[in-house]
């Protein structure tokens, strides 16, 4: 059974020696609520999301060095010629990170029909972009460009590969937010819905800052 | 039970420092002109680790033995969170004392590997393969015949691919033993066929990886004549245990007369020469 | 006087039925358990794969009857082959880093006593927890997978050595037994669990900055709680870089990529791109693959020690009845332990041909990070100075730990050096140092944990006859079996060699070599004592009281086991730092840290002051 968690709120002033300051009654702890209940600590969400995209950045770090390593390490490298549906990729990302931003701060300010909406939008930009990566990929089979053809090529298919999976997660996640929009009986702004809606979007625009990262590393560095 | 753990502490401090004072078994001899300098940093080293071994262990021990609950009522221990003075104290003494060694642990490093190979040299290519070694000597000559993968045909014991139309081959030869000159740098240009294998002779104080599609010179300078194990050092698949050869260090008027010699004859000379000298292995 | 009680608002009841209880769980004491389990079954296969190690090595040409019997493709008439042995080394080595250490010190009992050690009801993602768990166990499955996989082969999974080198582990089966089917298994086995970590990582990190009860403050959490912290930090920034490896070695195997692989090799006769059996590459990097897995690689052996350096700090601190000598620069020295570890991967590979000029700057780091280790056994002597020591099983753990790190990490100012390595790399002075610091002072941080929180996870003690004899068998065996492999380096004697049969300069060594196997067959053999001890104290142990060992962190204020939400709906308060004991004037020699009535000192466990 816990002892004593009630607390006597001064603490005497009884030292020896020097010391920091005292804390203060509810001493320096950030929370002491149940997290058991549902909006408790809902911060948890964006920090848990900003502590997630640290991995995944080391994990194109990663590639990134690989890449950079394996261009020097020989003299076979080939650059490919950049697919131009890549712009449109490019377009398109950029701009379902604009309308999944407006679809958060709808809900923000509880308007749930925009949310809703600009969900769904930024959903078919997302499937819009994976569309045009695989059109990217089509064109350079086409012209005979493959995984193995060349160090380039073998980089482009990998990180564009890598980079869809996580899209696709982050398209995975969005559904799941607009399913729950739209079947949710009280249509109330919870702090712990609020935060689940921030951390997707922060995601999503990582993998949009992602996106450019990577087409700048594939096409523009030499 | 404290005292009990002290003694055993100690015993077994004692046993592991006398494992390594008694020299029983040790490294084999040094017969490289680096070797010396290794071993003076060696033993430097050596004597602050078993200090600092001994030490921490006998304090370990110490303290257990000191400060064991002797059960008498209301006793307690000392009421401390530390003291920042001793902390920096004992963090200052061991970071010089670290980075001392760590500093002073570079010079051989650097006095090999971050100098061009001396001039006059006397150069061996060096190719690896599961589960063979393979040196390859310029002859008389002195310049290399290409080599070309494509060339190479193991079955027709071609092992390096030694282009046969190039005229700087024609007085090359490949064997599978290494032959070098005493009281002379050499310098090994190192090559692999298929994966990552590594130069190892003890008693030479000196190893390196041979990595396929990197040609990768280093150089040495033995000091003692006579026959020397050589063993693989890096995994390199199931029979890595047995890729064996011999480094022959020989002196001047025997090694020159191999430099004349064409393949068969050098490859038959080799074989007299490992009979002649018996292996030394410590 | 006004009270502060916090009174839980419970979202969902305890589970109910044995699925949602005890296997696909969200409660953190369960998945701890499970992460615990998990290892315990893992290091019985890892043992068991040195155990025949040691058998090859000293008796190289004995057939062994039962393993001709089990495996008649890989020890012909008992007799092992070379494939098989090597196969062997890699199983151990990756079961026994990946499943042994990198899952019971943090995802074991870290689970288990981070939230509640920080007054939490829960880890802050329970879905993500057990789903960690759960990958984790599949990357298991994969692995043991490998071994059925590879009967063909007439080994028991890949060859490679844990670090599975390329070109070696990147041709396939081209390149010799052992490359085939079990590679790739093993390659996916390590990706799943990559991804079982991470998630587990999230958890922690999240967890420990977001979860904490009023009072808790950073510099009042016990020391185990910066040790899953900063370990957890280091899983998520170096397993996505394995990962990364991973996949283009994967890749290089089965798509015919050239990520590791140069250009103009001839294997086994058969040259590269000559046939479909061996399609062209070109222009690879071998050195490649090092960097990535050992940008890892290092970190990771940090992760594999900082739990049992925490633990050992806690367990020292409440059996001295002393408070911990040095909080504060402990707390930063698993920091720059951590941060250090970044830096200094390139020392396993001084002479694989990277540049030189990067290998000194890698060996003075290297040697920089013996410095934060050596102040935290300083602080551990200061913490047993002036103690009353109580010698119970997991203080004996805890100084084991003590004398043990210092064994194996005192070689490593060997090691470091770029001018020594140039003697000492791959020899047996290398597995000597690693298995030390890893594979036994890791191994006594968690056995010290286990006795020390066994009576709050079973409501038991574990039995203190058996476990000491388990410790004095197991503390004297490891000295026995790893301080003379510190010699064979010395005479040369290189590593993942089958059998030492082939040179001259080795056979001096044989005495050593068998003195090493018959200590490692009786510790061996003494750990099932262990084992029937936890099974045993389950069920028949002496009842423990909920603070079994009068001690002051969080979790001894609950039940024994903790119910469901850790503490009965009643959140705790913090007032005193981690390790108050012997407080003049208190009335015990322990105050708690929910303690409030009785008054500490200035500091309540910020930071070491001046007495």
């Amino acid at each position: 059974m816990a002892t004593m968690v009630t607390s006597t709120r001064t603490v005497t002033a009884k030292t020896t020696g020097s010391g920091p300051k005292r804390p203060g009654p509810n001493g320096n702890g950030r929370n002491g609520h149940s997290h058991f209940e549902p909006d408790a600590n809902a911060n948890r969400y964006r920090v848990g999301m900003w502590v997630a995209l640290a991995s995944i950045s080391m994990l194109f770090t990663a590639l990134s060095s690989a890449y950079i390593v394996r261009a020097g390490s020989s003299n076979d490298w080939v650059s490919i010629a950049m697919p131009k549906v890549l712009l449109l990729s490019t377009a398109l990302i950029l701009v379902s990170s604009v309308t999944l931003e407006v679809s958060r701060r709808n809900l923000k300010s509880a308007a749930f029909s925009g949310y809703g909406r600009w969900l769904l939008i930024t959903m078919f930009l997302g499937l819009g972009f994976l569309a045009s990566q695989l059109l990217a990929w089509k064109q350079l089979a086409r012209q005979g460009v493959y995984l193995v053809s060349n160090p380039h090529s073998s980089f482009f298919y990998l990180l564009t590969a890598v980079h869809a999976v996580h899209l696709i997660c982050g398209l995975l996640a969005l559904i799941f937010l607009w399913v729950r929009s739209r079947f949710k009986k009280e249509l109330k702004v919870t702090p712990r819905g609020q935060a689940v809606a921030d951390a997707v979007t922060i995601y999503w625009h990582f993998m949009d800052a992602l996106w450019i990262y990577l087409f700048l590393l594939l096409f523009l560095w030499r | 039970m404290g005292r009990v753990l002290a003694v055993i502490i100690w015993i077994l401090t004692a046993l592991s420092v006398l494992l390594f004072v008694s020299k029983k078994w040790w490294f084999p001899a040094s017969i490289s002109e680096h070797g010396p300098a290794l071993d003076r940093q060696f033993m430097i080293t050596l004597v602050i680790v078993g200090i600092s071994f001994t030490a921490a262990q006998v304090g370990l021990g110490w303290v257990v033995w000191k400060y064991r609950d002797t059960g008498k009522p209301g006793d307690r221990g000392l009421y401390t969170h530390g003291s920042n003075k001793l902390e920096m104290v004992w963090t200052v003494i061991t970071a010089v004392v670290f980075i001392t060694l760590g500093v002073m642990g570079q010079s051989v490093w650097a006095s090999l590997r971050l100098n061009d190979v001396p001039p006059g040299s006397y150069s061996v290519e060096v190719v690896a393969q599961q589960f063979q070694w393979n040196f390859h000597y310029p002859g008389k000559d002195g310049v290399f015949g290409r080599t070309d993968p494509k060339l190479i045909d193991d079955g027709a014991l071609n092992f390096i691919g030694l282009d046969a139309s190039d005229p700087n081959a024609k007085d090359d030869s490949v064997t599978a033993a290494l032959a070098v000159p005493v009281n002379r740098p050499v310098e090994l240009r190192l090559r692999s066929k298929d994966v990552i294998h590594n130069f190892w002779v003890p008693p030479l104080r000196f190893k390196q990886d041979l990595v396929p599609g990197m040609e990768i010179k280093v150089h040495f300078t033995p000091t003692k004549v006579g026959r020397y194990e050589l063993a693989c050092a890096e995994l390199c698949g199931q029979l890595h245990f047995k890729m064996k050869s011999y480094m022959l260090v020989l002196p001047d008027d025997e090694l020159n007369a191999l430099k004349v010699l064409s393949q068969e004859q050098f490859q038959a000379r080799m074989g007299e020469l490992i009979a002649k000298y018996p292996v030394i292995s410590n | 006087m006004s009270g502060e009680t916090h009174e839980g608002v419970h979202r969902h009841p305890a589970p109910t039925g044995f699925i949602r209880k005890y296997i696909f769980s969200l409660d953190h004491k369960v998945i701890g358990i499970q992460y615990i389990i998990l290892a315990l079954a893992a290091v019985l296969v890892g043992m068991t794969m040195s155990l025949l190690m040691r058998l090859k090595l000293s008796w190289p040409d004995h057939g062994w009857s039962l393993l001709g019997a089990l495996f008649p493709g890989g020890a012909p008439n008992g007799v092992m082959n070379p494939e098989f042995y090597l196969s062997l080394v890699t199983m151990h080595g990756t079961i026994m880093v990946f499943f042994v250490l990198t899952t019971a010190p943090q995802g074991g009992f870290g689970n288990y006593f981070l939230p509640i050690q920080i007054g939490a009801e829960d880890m802050a993602f329970p879905l993500l927890n057990m789903m960690s768990f759960w990958v984790t166990l599949v990357g298991f499955v994969v692995i043991l997978a490998a071994i059925f996989f590879s009967g063909a082969e007439s080994t028991v999974g890949p060859i490679g050595g844990w670090t599975g080198y390329a070109p070696l582990s990147a041709l396939g089966a081209i390149a010799g037994p052992g490359q085939g089917m079990g590679m790739n298994l093993w390659i996916i086995s390590i990706a799943i669990f990559c991804v079982g970590s991470l998630l587990g990582a999230l958890n922690f990190i999240t967890t420990l900055l977001n979860m904490r009860t009023k009072g808790m403050s950073l510099m009042r959490m016990p020391l185990t709680c910066w040790a899953w912290f900063t370990t957890a930090v280091l899983a998520l920034l170096s397993f996505p870089v394995l990962l990364g490896g991973g996949i283009l070695l994967l890749l290089d195997r089965v798509a015919g990529t050239s990520f590791f692989i140069p250009g103009g090799l001839y294997v086994s006769g058969v040259l590269s791109g000559s046939t479909a059996n061996f399609p062209l590459h070109t222009g690879g990097s071998p050195i490649l693959w090092q960097h990535l897995f050992w940008f890892f690689g290092h970190p990771e052996v940090y992760i594999a020690i900082l739990p049992g350096m925490g633990a050992t700090s806690h367990i020292l601190a409440t059996f001295a009845r002393k408070p911990v000598f040095g909080y504060r620069a402990m707390v930063f020295a698993i920091f720059a332990i951590g941060l250090l570890g970044f830096f200094v991967w390139g020392h396993h590979m001084f002479i694989s041909g990277m540049s030189p000029y990067s290998a000194i700057a890698f060996s003075v780091l290297t040697l920089s990070i013996g410095v934060p280790s050596a102040v935290k056994t300083f602080n551990w002597l200061g913490t047993l100075w002036g103690g009353r020591i109580r010698f119970t099983c997991a203080m004996l753990f805890a100084l084991g730990f003590v004398s043990l790190f210092v064994a194996g990490g005192i070689s490593g100012l060997i090691l470091g050096q770029s001018s020594l390595d140039l003697a000492m790399h791959d020899t047996y002075i290398v597995p000597a140092h690693f298995h030390l610091v890893m594979g036994v002072a890791s191994i006594f941080g968690m056995f010290a944990a286990l006795y020390f929180w066994f009576p709050k996870m079973f409501g038991r003690y574990m039995n203190e006859t058996i476990g000491k004899f388990h410790f004095w068998v197991t503390f004297i065996g490891v000295y026995c079996i790893f301080v003379p492999m510190h010699v064979m380096g010395l005479v040369g004697m290189p590593r993942r060699y089958s059998q030492f049969t082939e040179y001259e300069f080795l056979h001096g060594l044989h005495p050593l070599v068998l003195f090493v196997s018959i200590s490692a067959i009786i510790t061996i053999t003494v750990q099932l004592v262990f084992y029937f001890n936890v099974i045993w104290s389950i069920f028949k142990g002496a009842k423990a009281p909920d603070n079994a060992w009068d001690a002051t962190t969080l979790e001894w204020n609950t039940a024994s086991p903790p119910p469901h939400d850790n503490f009965a709906g009643i959140l705790p308060t913090v007032y005193h730092g981690p390790y108050e004991f012997a407080v003049p004037g208190a009335p015990n020699d322990f105050v708690m840290q929910t303690d409030a009535a009785v008054e500490v000192p200035s500091g309540n466990g910020h930071n070491g002051h001046k007495h």
